[in-house]
């Protein structure tokens, strides 16, 4: 397969209808071989269910996708070997040790037996499990039980590797971590599709598609997406931020008023002329004493400009 | 290769569950022991030891003997001796006693005058057994000596029972309590098995693996038919030690029918695994199935005894059939070519359960 070479996964039209909610509407994605792309959306947007399409779990209601040469939905049992899937909630079994999962995960892949006992020890030291390897896995605490589920499904070298909002349970300092990790693993060639809805671990992807109610609303490089949002940013800081976002709220031209603790992130469409000037005068006319400059887009003010114009959006 | 080393994969997982699942392991040993205890001592329909008072108003020399027979028959249990009648009533009312036995005052005339009764007999028959009891007694010869002589040559009837001359009740509860046992232990161990990996996630991970639903279901089911098969060692070696139940028919026979019957049970809560959505269902489905196997299956009531309709029913549960078989063969001796219909319909009920749960059972969350 010629796309093959190039990406690790391409889906066309892909939609999943349970009952009346549709799930994912028409989805397109290209997704590059050895990079990590991001999936980012709130809960409910469609993340896990596109995952669970691409790996054969769900059968797409209408379209399909081309994931490592293979068509989905079809033969998605020769698939298994060459995916490493990461379950949004922990699979694991609880009632098994640390290395008893790593054994059962290599039998269940039919890792070559000689060489077991190497790639386990090697997966303990690499994810920092070695003091665990006889601790119960139901027993661990999250950052523990995030890299073990990591190291069972990078164990049998899978090409591409589907992580379902891996981080959602683990600190700040296991976040970090496990990114190092991804990167590492993308360095030795594993394309890596990545689901969350933290700005912070999108910024990181190569690339990333934005997901709103199903419905992709945006794709690119972070850098992309941030530069060509459409929107001016505005950023104001105020004493008083709620009197400020009452005194912007009601201003035609703006877009939307985000709120980050003291600051406000004001946008803006792109066809209005000096818009700090219109931000500082609807401030002096409600009496706010605040200050505005113009801002970078970051990705969370893509985000929001994205899922605003999205039609099936509800204000 | 491949195919058997993941099916090895998922034998030594499940062994491994289960060696740390102590609730399950108890049940395991625990609930045959438990239960062979229970029905059993408890479960005994040869009445014995009603507790019986007395009423003797004729306190003659005919009415003592009579009373001393009655004593013999350890049917009854005479636990009180009273003056009147009226107060027979009474112990009858508190539930001190189930029968009591008024002999008036007359009584040597009246064994006499068939016309009359003897002796009256005051009993609880809000149970059916119990008065069932009373009317055997009925049979019980009056008078002196030489009437009795007299009386045993007209209508006598001689009740020769075969295979259980003792008539003791554990000898036929105990083949039919195999049935029961495993019905419930290997229908609830499947039906959990797969519901239970839905509900820790598990199966999420499992599907996503290279792991065909053939090699799950058969992975799953292969340490149950071990531990089965080591549960009816159990329930006959207890059978044996307590109740001195015999197995009078081959041994291999009769682990044969038992395997059969296992693999149905087994299939049958795969079945009812790919059906429910969550552990609690799948006990209750169990529940469902388990009341008919103790019930229609011929366990407790005759078979032949049970209204037509219950019968179609019973005949569907596998536990009928097995039952038919542990009792043809431990206690009537018969060889399992004699016993064939239900070896073919155990046999076919495996077959259908079987393909019924792999066809329903999906490598798919949807």
């Amino acid at each position: 397969m010629e796309t093959a070479g190039n990406y690790a996964i391409q889906a066309r039209g892909l939609t999943k209808q349970f009952g009346s909610l549709r799930a994912v509407s028409s989805l397109d994605l290209d997704v590059p071989r050895g990079q990590i792309y991001g999936f980012l959306g709130p809960n409910g947007s469609g993340k896990s269910t596109t995952i669970r399409m691409l790996c054969g779990l769900l059968v797409p209601t209408e379209g399909t996708a081309e994931v490592l040469g293979t068509t989905v939905p079809g033969d998605s049992h020769s698939l298994k070997a060459k995916i490493g899937y990461m379950t949004q909630k922990f699979s694991l079994f609880s009632d098994m040790t640390v290395l008893e999962n790593l054994q059962f995960i290599a039998e269940i892949y039919s890792y070559p037996s000689a060489e077991r006992k190497t790639r386990i020890a090697n997966l303990l030291d690499r994810y920092d499990l070695n003091d665990q390897a006889k601790q119960l896995a139901g027993t661990m605490s999250g950052g523990q039980k995030q890299r073990l589920a990591l190291a069972c499904s990078v164990l049998h070298h899978p090409e591409l590797l589907l992580l379902d909002e891996p981080t959602s349970a683990v600190d700040p300092q296991s976040r970090r971590d496990f990114w190092a990790n991804l990167f590492r693993l993308a360095e030795g060639g594993t394309t890596i599709m990545v689901s969350t809805h933290y700005m912070d671990e999108a910024e990181r992807c190569h690339r990333l598609a934005i997901l709103d109610r199903g419905v992709k609303v945006a794709d690119g490089t972070p850098q992309r997406l941030q530069a060509s949002t459409g929107m001016h940013v505005v950023e104001v800081t105020a004493s008083d931020p709620y009197a400020a976002q009452a005194a912007l709220d009601g201003v035609d031209a703006i877009a939307s008023v985000t709120q980050l603790g003291v600051r406000l992130r004001v946008l803006i469409p792109d066809d209005v002329d000096n818009p700090v000037g219109l931000v500082k005068r609807a401030l002096d006319a409600a009496g706010v004493s605040a200050e505005a400059g113009a801002s970078e887009a970051s990705l969370e003010d893509v985000f929001v400009a994205v899922t605003m114009q999205n039609p099936d959006h509800v204000a | 290769m491949k195919s058997l080393s993941r099916l090895l994969a998922i034998v030594k997982k499940e062994v491994r569950q289960l060696r740390r699942d102590r609730l399950t392991f108890g049940m395991v040993v625990g609930l045959p022991i438990i239960q062979i205890l229970l029905f059993g001592y408890a479960i005994n329909t040869d009445v014995r030891n009603l507790r019986t008072a007395i009423a003797n108003e004729a306190d003659t020399h005919l009415s003592r003997e009579f009373i001393a027979d009655l004593g013999q028959t350890q049917v009854v249990d005479i636990v009180a001796s009273v003056s009147r009648p009226a107060e027979l009533e009474a112990l009858l009312r508190e539930g001190a006693i189930s029968i009591g036995v008024h002999i008036p005052p007359d009584f040597d005339r009246r064994t006499v005058d068939a016309s009359r009764a003897a002796v009256h007999l005051l009993v609880d028959g809000s149970d059916p057994t119990i008065l069932g009891v009373a009317n055997q007694l009925r049979s019980m010869p009056l008078g002196f000596d030489t009437m009795r002589a007299a009386a045993n040559d007209v209508g006598n009837i001689e009740v020769r029972a075969y295979y259980n001359p003792e008539r003791r009740t554990p000898v036929n509860i105990v083949p039919g309590l195999m049935g029961v046992i495993l019905t419930m232990t290997m229908m609830l161990f499947t039906a959990v098995a797969i519901v239970r990996e839905r509900e820790r996630g598990n199966l999420e991970l499992l599907i996503n693996t290279p792991v065909s639903s053939a090699e799950l279901m058969i992975g799953k089911v292969i340490p149950y038919i071990v531990i089965g098969l080591l549960q009816l060692a159990l329930i006959l070696v207890v059978g044996r030690l307590l109740f001195d139940v015999p197995v009078r028919g081959s041994i291999v026979d009769l682990y044969l029918a038992a395997a059969l019957f296992i693999a149905a049970n087994l299939s049958l809560g795969l079945f009812i695994s790919t059906a429910v959505s969550t552990q609690f269902q799948a006990m209750q489905m169990t529940v469902f199935i388990l009341l008919p196997s103790i019930l229609l299956s011929g366990f407790m009531f005759p078979f032949d005894g049970m209204p037509r309709f219950a019968q179609y029913l019973g005949e569907i549960l596998p536990n009928t059939h097995f039952i038919r078989l542990t009792r043809g063969i431990m206690l009537r001796e018969a060889p399992l070519g004699e016993l064939l219909p239900d070896v073919i319909y155990l046999a076919g009920f495996t077959v259908v359960a079987m393909t019924a749960a792999a066809m329903r059972f999906t490598k798919r969350l949807d």
